[in-house]
């Protein structure tokens, strides 16, 4: 599980190391360690995402397109003008917070894939007149944070294997949604595509000031950021690495391992329900089938490209929400099907899990024995 | 006809329809975590299955000749999955993932012009012909492929049980490094059984375009790939329990269906949930903290 091997670049041991003189030529040693894991941490991905372009490119190459014509559609369909790049931006959003669904339980060593659930079964809670703003995201974010935290309890409780768990609990969510909004909670008026009620105007999720960019980017970047701080600089998350990186020593130090997996796949899986309230609010105004667009799978491809770092989720939800937003515009220009985009997450996923053995070879320095 | 008789026999239909595509990936799972490794990545083969079925049986007019470059197709998915974990720090589970997301996204790409025309299907043998009823009579048309996969259930349970090739499968599978010592190649053994597992869901996947549904379209799986991957759990690594479970699980898939066929339409989507709940059951109720589950290979739980 490559993810907790990051925890021998937390920064707790290094001034102890430095403190003593006699030990000077080891915080040496130790400081060019973290530079050259700091330059590894972006070249390794970087070199990565490079290749899976490449062979895109042979790709398309091969159905008959100019790969150079299709990058440059790309880039103007995601960042190139002002327009596009506010889409990628829109689109990095929920992003940002079903990635962090799978970046926060990765950390503990769990694989988890319960963003897309996570997300349809927000539509549970949605009786339309009654929700106010401020209930409707607490709402949300409960039902999703349950709804995974099941799977993590399982898991932690009783040694179900939490992926296929939380797989499953994805097929039964989305089912579920279908079942409340052709049923129960349908809008009688919604004919053609069934519905919920609709939230109502006063409920609904503004732009931001100046921008075509609705409100939940700044829950989005929030929540990356305090779970940046909770996972790297509080007692919490290094504890979270610990057992990340090796379970039986974490609970021979009396970390209490299986209420942490509970709680993180809890706060995952409340980001990710997050979003799916903030979809609602923002983008649909009803809740209905149209909520499962995928945005749960893309979110577990940004958590492993940012090695389950909330703060690198940022960034990595840029550039999949940019790729997200030009699939339009290469469908108008090359006539490519819609599934394109999806052929190029599958290439850069499997070139970013290979270059996992890239990493800690000789030609950086070693890392000092720890 | 009762209505309860309409519904039994719709399950009992569904049972031997629906359970082959369950059958043929959990018999290539089952053969793959035999060898110590998991490949959660069989959904996108099934699919990739399918859609180079119902491309080369559209083609070339035979249906057989689809089958079989489905199997190759899912061979090829095997090798990749068994070369990227063989690196090392490679994460198995997240690779599996990550195959099952490119090879739907790739045969939704390739699969784009195969929606619309018709090809070619596989051959049914009606086993209900003593009977008058026709509902009987088609809830007993027994598929080619089905007739095929009992033979490898019985093949895969002889290769594993009686052959020198399944006991280093199951060696390999039980203590990489007592298999090292021995003097077998780990990974190489992992990639033909990777190779023969990814060979067999893609047969599967061909059930699904060359007989039933009988087409190709973008919503043909519906996870059957995922749900065959539990149900290797749920049967204890075992060919003949896997065959049992995917009867289970046909039979779970058809109960929605055939309520509605008697009328009962409430609850529709919560009826076609049943395999989901039903394999979320039964792997909480065989999961236990504390005791690995019997049968299971030991290279598994170091992974875990």
């Amino acid at each position: 599980m490559g993810v907790g091997v990051s925890i021998g670049a937390s920064p707790v041991g290094e001034p102890v190391v430095a403190a003593r003189p006699a030990d000077e030529q080891g915080a040496r040693e130790a400081r060019a360690a973290a530079i050259g894991r700091a330059i590894e941490s972006v070249a390794v991905p970087a070199a990565a995402i490079s290749i899976a372009l490449v062979l895109f490119g042979l790709f398309m190459l091969l159905t008959g397109r100019n790969p150079l014509a299709v990058y440059h559609e790309m880039f103007r369909g995601s960042f190139g003008t002002w327009f596009s790049f506010q889409n990628t931006l829109q689109r990095a959003a929920p992003l940002m917070l079903t990635a962090l669904a799978t970046a926060l339980p990765l950390r503990l060593g769990l694989v988890v894939l319960g963003g897309e659930g996570a997300m349809a079964a927000v539509a549970v809670h949605f009786h339309a007149p009654t929700s106010i703003k401020v209930a409707m995201f607490v709402a949300g974010g409960l039902v999703g944070g349950a709804w995974v935290a099941g799977a993590g309890a399982l898991r932690a409780y009783r040694g179900v294997n939490e992926t296929i768990c939380t797989l499953l609990l994805n097929y039964i969510a989305i089912a579920l949604l279908n079942h409340l909004v052709e049923g129960p909670l349908r809008d009688p008026a919604s004919l053609n595509k069934p519905s919920t009620l609709p939230i109502g105007d006063d409920n609904m999720l503004g732009n931001l000031p100046g921008l075509d960019v609705h409100w939940g980017l700044v829950w989005g970047l929030g929540a990356c950021l305090v779970f940046w701080v909770l996972m790297q600089r509080t007692t919490f998350g290094f504890a979270a690495r610990m057992a990340g990186g090796n379970v039986r020593a974490a609970m021979l130090n009396g970390l209490p391992v299986r209420r942490m997996i509970v709680l993180c796949t809890f706060l995952g899986g409340l980001a990710a329900g997050l979003a799916g309230a903030i979809e609602v609010a923002a983008i649909h105004g009803t809740a209905n089938a149209s909520l499962v667009t995928g945005y749960g799978y893309t979110g577990v491809l940004v958590a492993f490209i940012a090695r389950a770092n909330p703060a690198a989720v940022i960034p990595v939800s840029l550039l999949l929400g940019g790729i997200g937003s030009s699939g339009g515009l290469l469908q108008r220009v090359f006539d490519l099907p819609d599934a394109t985009v999806n052929v190029l997450q599958g290439i850069l996923f499997l070139a970013i899990l290979f270059s996992d053995t890239l990493r800690g070879r000789s030609w950086l320095p070693r890392r000092s024995v720890a | 006809m009762s209505a309860a008789g309409g519904v039994a026999l719709g399950v009992l239909g569904g049972a031997i329809r629906i359970s082959t595509p369950f059958l043929f990936v959990s018999l290539g799972e089952c053969l793959t975590e035999k060898s110590g490794r998991v490949n959660l990545g069989l959904e996108g083969t099934l699919v990739m299955g399918a859609m180079g079925a119902y491309g080369i049986s559209y083609l070339t007019g035979s249906p057989w000749l689809g089958v079989l470059a489905a199997g190759v197709l899912g061979l090829a998915l095997g090798a990749l999955h068994a070369f990227l974990c063989a690196r090392p720090r490679v994460n198995d589970v997240a690779v599996g993932i990550a195959l099952m997301l490119f090879g739907v996204g790739l045969a939704f790409f390739l699969g784009k012009p195969l929606i619309g025309p018709t090809a070619p299907h596989l051959p049914a043998v009606s086993a209900g012909w003593w009977s008058s009823s026709a509902q009987l009579r088609s809830a007993l048309q027994i598929n080619a492929l089905f007739v095929l996969g009992l033979l490898t259930t019985a093949a895969v349970r002889f290769l594993l049980r009686r052959t020198r090739w399944g006991l280093v499968i199951r060696t390999v599978g039980e203590s990489a490094d007592a298999s090292r010592a021995m003097g077998y190649d780990v990974a190489r053994v992992r990639l033909f059984a990777t190779m023969a597992g990814g060979f067999l869901a893609g047969v599967g996947g061909s059930f699904l375009s060359l007989y039933y549904p009988g087409s190709w379209n973008e919503g043909l799986s519906s996870g059957q790939g995922l749900m065959a991957v539990a149900l290797v759990i749920f049967a204890r690594w075992d060919p003949v329990r896997c065959l049992l479970a995917s009867l289970l699980f046909g039979g779970a898939s058809a109960l929605g269906p055939a309520l509605q066929s008697v009328g009962v339409t409430s609850g529709y989507y919560l009826f076609n949930a049943a395999p989901y709940a039903l394999t979320l059951a039964i792997i909480i109720a065989t999961s236990s903290r504390d005791r690995a589950l019997h049968g299971q290979p030991a290279e598994l739980r170091v992974a875990r």
